[in-house]
């Protein structure tokens, strides 16, 4: 996809990566011909609200999709000149948790509750450093100080039970961090919880990153989290990326009908609106893409080519894309309308969002569609 | 704690006569151990709460995860029983009620539950999960029934035939409109919002949010709306309460909380919001360590151990901080931050070296 101007090469890249869920109800194409570069030492943000694939993309570029999912082939992920999903499984061992690690968003799922979290940590050292038993315990010991748990000696002999939230999830970075990995992959670290300790971690991975120059892909629902972690962003939507661009372009001028939606839906502090802007409607199942543009049910500027053409990536300024025909026909931006999943009736101009059939049938299918988007350089 | 008496009139409570007025609320829970279940301690999950709420306003409650909202919540209607305290609503002491004198009441408070997916019936279709409320306080029956259910429906944005499906096939949002279409049916006068957006996503949470205001103007509904979202309380309170380990620690109107936060908790959290604005500058307070557990809470101020005040002395770990009025309508509990009436010869002789004075850091405020 694309290659904005960037100080680094790409460490790791994704081209076209699709995962299906082959379920019963259907197939869920839950990651749909993804591609986004993260470069060396960078924040890559992805941001999207629940159901739109970011979790399924984290998980398939180290594989770890079970069945009914599959990575389906024509999807590389390349990192350091590897294609990870080409590899035997035995090279991607020595690749996952080591050069490429993931920080996931419920830490009591992630850590084993039989085992100490210092023996845990120690195991990954052991395994991919042949480390001795004394040397790993050591280095757990030191990695659970630099994430700032207090009396790392006496914590390292806990069983995650033990320990709060918030130091379950600086326990997961340590062991994330302790091999200083090429890539750190976040799958909503901090949304679980508080403000107050997720300031302290945020605060932490962007202290890791500077020392250990980690690249680290931040994904979240959290706009907030985003602006203040990311330099570029990736946004995604149904499986797709929908937009891309650096930071500061994207929230002064989002350019997808969808990131403007997301952002003027956010309440913010100090902000004296009457009304929240809202997106009518919800992100509809992975199993029932719409066609064409997958989110004309929801878009206030949709017209017939929408319904018709699923819209490639286009190229919308310096590092930035966008999957909107309003790329090629910008007037229309001019003249929003009640979207169609806006009821015409209701009372007191109540939001009627999602008056929606609930569990919306699938509206059909654009395979043709989502090919164009390789289109692009 | 010296506390203000629902006879002052004092920003705990805004109006003379309050729709609901707590007082001094305490659930503790017993921490047994071995066989014969010895009590060998207290959770205090809340922990001498007051606050008034009026007819028709909002009243945020905002904490951190684990500092009593929900326990509050609940004890206030009932649904846990408080250990001790207060609780009047429209003028009856709901804690002196009989059961079946509460079920009565229970048509004017009403609560939204926190997690869309498991507070409805899984096996009730969502049209009997409305109904409920008006059979048994008889507001009506038979065909009068489904057509208020159909209304309510229609109220809170859904399809009026959506009343013969299960919960099952609905999202959380559509969930939580399905809580909110009950909580609605008996015609409540306070409804308990227990973080009613919290699981949902943004664009979501805003229809919800909007449907709730819309609501309040159209019915004259007051809402204690419980949340760990402060940019969302800021949009619908008119005043804030904030929580701390069972304790209100800081309440003013809306306005003046997010200008100036007095208490360095609230100070601490409001400076840890991310600000959707990419360099946006502002000065954030990182606090140190975890929130304590109310099993084994901190002496004096709770909040000691993590504040970041630059007057916190030796004091402060020894007198607990009234909730005190340190602006007009602007209660809140901090033994250093002037003025307060907890004077400096009483500081010193608990061990205090640094007098009162009043720290303000720049925090808030999108650029
Ligand atoms: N049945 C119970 N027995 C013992 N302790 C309890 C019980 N219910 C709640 N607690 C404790 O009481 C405290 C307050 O809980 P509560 O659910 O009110 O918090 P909250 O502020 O609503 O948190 P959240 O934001 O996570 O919903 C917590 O420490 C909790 O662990
Ligand atoms: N194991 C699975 N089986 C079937 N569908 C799945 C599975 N995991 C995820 N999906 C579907 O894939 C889509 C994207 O999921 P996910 O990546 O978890 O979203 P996000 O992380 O953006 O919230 C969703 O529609 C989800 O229902
Ligand atoms: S392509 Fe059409 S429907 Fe899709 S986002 Fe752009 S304007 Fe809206
Ligand atoms: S009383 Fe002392 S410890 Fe408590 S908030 Fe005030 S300065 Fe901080
Ligand atoms: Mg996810
Ligand atoms: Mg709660």
């Amino acid at each position: 996809m694309t290659a904005p101007a960037a100080p680094a090469p790409p460490v790791l890249s994704l081209r076209d990566l699709r995962a299906y869920f082959h379920t019963d109800a259907g197939v869920a194409r839950s990651v749909d011909g993804v591609s986004l570069d993260v470069h060396a030492g960078e924040t890559l943000g992805v941001v999207g609200e629940s159901g739109c694939g970011k979790s399924v993309t984290a998980l398939s570029v180290l594989r770890l999709i079970r069945p009914p999912g599959r990575v389906e082939a024509g999807s590389r992920v390349l990192f350091e000149g590897r294609d990870l999903l080409a590899l035997p499984e035995h090279e991607l061992r020595a690749i996952r948790g080591n050069r490429i690690a993931m920080i996931f968003q419920e830490p009591m799922t992630a850590l084993n509750p039989v085992f100490t979290v210092g023996d845990q940590i120690a195991e990954v050292v052991r395994v991919h450093e042949k480390a001795s038993r004394k040397a790993a315990w050591a280095r757990a010991v030191e990695m659970l100080a630099a994430v700032g748990i207090p009396d790392p000696e006496r914590r390292a002999k806990e069983y995650p039970h033990q320990l709060s939230g918030g130091m379950r999830q600086r326990v997961m970075i340590a062991m994330a961090l302790v091999l200083s990995p090429a890539v750190v992959i976040a799958d909503e670290p901090t949304t679980a919880l508080d403000v107050t300790i997720q300031a302290q971690i945020l605060e932490l991975l962007s202290d890791l990153q500077r020392r250990l120059g980690t690249a680290i892909v931040m994904i979240t629902h959290d706009l907030g989290v985003i602006a203040e972690v990311a330099r570029r962003v990736v946004v995604m939507y149904a499986g797709e990326v929908v937009e891309e661009s650096p930071v500061g372009p994207l929230f002064a001028a989002p350019h997808h009908p969808y990131a403007e939606g997301l952002l003027a839906a956010v309440p913010r502090l100090g902000d004296r609106r009457d009304r929240l802007a809202t997106i009518p409607g919800t992100v509809p199942p992975a199993t029932a893409w719409p066609s064409g543009c997958r989110f004309r049910d929801r878009c206030p500027y949709a017209w017939e080519r929408c319904a018709r053409e699923h819209p490639p990536l286009y190229r919308i300024g310096d590092g930035r894309v966008s999957r909107c025909h309003l790329a090629e026909e910008p007037e229309r931006r001019a003249h929003p309308h009640a979207p169609r999943s806006e009821a015409t009736h209701g009372t007191g101009g109540i939001a009627s969002a999602e008056r929606g059939a609930p569990g919306a049938p699938a509206s059909g299918d654009d395979a043709a569609g989502s090919v164009r988007s390789e289109v692009l350089p | 704690m010296n506390e203000p008496t629902s006879a002052r009139r004092s920003a705990l409570g805004a109006p003379v006569a309050p729709l609901l007025s707590v007082r001094d609320l305490k659930k503790h829970y017993p921490i047994t151990k071995g066989l014969f279940g010895k009590t060998v301690g207290h959770v205090r999950a809340v922990d001498g709460v007051s606050f008034d709420v009026a007819a028709g306003e909002t009243l945020g409650l905002v904490g951190e995860s684990g500092c009593g909202k929900t326990t509050t919540g609940r004890a206030i209607l009932r649904l846990i029983e408080p250990t001790s305290g207060a609780v009047r609503f429209d003028g009856v002491d709901l804690l002196a009620q009989s059961p079946k004198q509460l079920r009565a009441l229970r048509r004017h408070l009403q609560i939204v539950f926190q997690d869309p997916f498991s507070s409805l019936n899984p096996r009730m279709t969502v049209g009997a999960t409305i109904r409920e409320g008006l059979t048994i306080h008889r507001l009506a029956e038979g065909a009068q029934a489904e057509q208020r259910v159909r209304a309510l429906l229609d109220e809170v944005g859904l399809r009026p035939e959506y009343a013969s499906r299960y919960p099952h096939e609905f999202s959380g949002g559509q969930r939580q409109r399905i809580g909110i279409a009950r909580a609605l049916a008996v015609e409540p006068k306070l409804i308990v919002c227990d973080e009613p957006v919290s699981a949902l996503d943004v664009s979501v949470q805003a229809q919800v949010v909007n449907l709730l205001q819309d609501l309040q103007r159209q019915r004259g509904l007051a809402y204690l709306f419980i949340a760990h979202d402060l940019s969302v309380v800021e949009h619908m309170a008119s005043r804030v309460a904030v929580m701390y380990l069972g304790r209100i620690v800081e309440l003013a109107p809306s306005e003046a909380l997010y200008r100036e936060p007095l208490m360095p908790y609230t100070q601490a959290l409001l400076s840890a919001i991310p600000v959707p604005s990419p360099g946006g500058a502002r000065r954030r307070i990182v606090l140190q360590g975890d929130v304590p557990s109310p099993a084994n809470p901190p002496s004096g101020c709770v909040f000691h151990p993590r504040c970041h005040h630059p007057a916190k002395d030796a004091a402060c770990a020894r007198l607990v901080p009234p909730l005190e009025e340190k602006a007009p309508g602007h209660w809140a509990a901090c033994i250093k931050q002037a003025p307060t009436t907890v004077d400096w010869a009483q500081q010193q002789a608990a061990g205090g070296t640094n007098p009162p004075s009043r720290y303000l850091p720049v925090l808030t405020g999108t650029p």
